[in-house]
């Protein structure tokens, strides 16, 4: 499974991210992503991840994507508001492609050439891995990662309390 | 099937480019285009890519820190689409558009 369902998936992945980026109405998008995150799962269940592969369908696809849905159907994007938004902004295009290409360039030379450290084996990745099911997350989260969950409650606490704040309308 | 088993043994370098490229595609977006959903969607897909690489690592060291680390990024994406999708319907409500250019007032 793992090479052949690499490059399946991986494929998958950059397909649905291509088309998201350069999709001109955000609902298309928002589809696109889905089929990018499908890709992702399937990227880490062959990393032995399980339970991560999915949390990233109920999460990402599921929960986080419905929400971007949520808010277009909120907002009420009528077709002549999706045809007449600009697809691209040239201005900071340039930049952004150039950015872009250059980030990729880098990681490519680093990986070609090795970095200076030399802590980067080109090593076939070892078939008796540690196991990503939820009994074997649920041991170094709840252990050694204690006090960064609980942090990350209360940013959700803090991410829960700001949206309802941000959005609900000043009484006159 | 037949024809990918000409290819070489995927390893951990495959998952960092893919990771890599994934991540340029991101922030393509996020710099190149004007609505603000495409925008958040682009962040999002880069943090994603960003928690494939902490997964190849974890697996290339043979523990599950990277992966728990992934759990937190997950969850920190889940937190920042809320709030900024709050932000947008904000924008939506003052400015009446969900263009980058509706919030450019205090452009200098």
């Amino acid at each position: 499974m793992g090479d052949t369902g690499f490059y399946i998936f991986g494929a998958l992945s950059v397909v649905g991210a291509l088309l998201m980026v350069t999709a001109r109405n955000p609902l298309h998008g928002v589809l696109w992503l889905v089929v990018s995150f499908l890709g992702f799962a399937g990227l880490f269940g062959g990393l032995g991840a399980h339970f991560l592969a999915a949390i990233q369908i109920l999460v990402y696809a599921g929960a986080i994507l419905v929400l971007f849905l949520f808010v277009i159907m909120l907002l009420n994007l009528r077709p002549d508001d999706v045809s007449r938004m600009p697809a691209l902004s040239l201005r900071g295009g340039a930049g952004g492609f150039l950015l872009g290409v250059g980030g990729f360039c880098a990681v490519v030379g680093m990986v070609v050439l090795g970095v200076p450290g030399g802590a980067f084996p080109r090593k076939v990745f070892p078939l008796d891995g540690p196991g990503g099911g939820a009994a074997e997350i649920a041991g170094p989260l709840f252990s050694e990662f204690l006090l960064p969950f609980e942090a990350v409650s209360l940013l959700l606490l803090a991410a829960i309390v700001g949206a309802v704040a941000l959005t609900k309308r000043r009484l006159p | 099937m037949i024809a990918l088993a000409a290819l070489p043994p995927v390893t951990v370098d495959h998952y960092v480019l893919l990771s890599a490229l994934l991540f340029a595609i991101g922030l393509v977006g996020v710099l190149f285009r004007r609505n603000v959903l495409i925008v958040l969607m682009s962040l999002e897909l880069m943090l994603s890519a960003a928690n494939l690489a902490f997964v190849a690592f974890s697996r290339m060291h043979g523990n599950l820190q990277g992966q728990v680390m992934a759990f937190f990024s997950i969850a920190v994406a889940a937190a920042e689409a809320a709030v900024a999708l709050s932000i947008l319907i904000a924008l939506w409500r003052a400015r009446g558009g969900v263009l980058v250019d509706d919030a450019a007032e205090m452009k200098g």
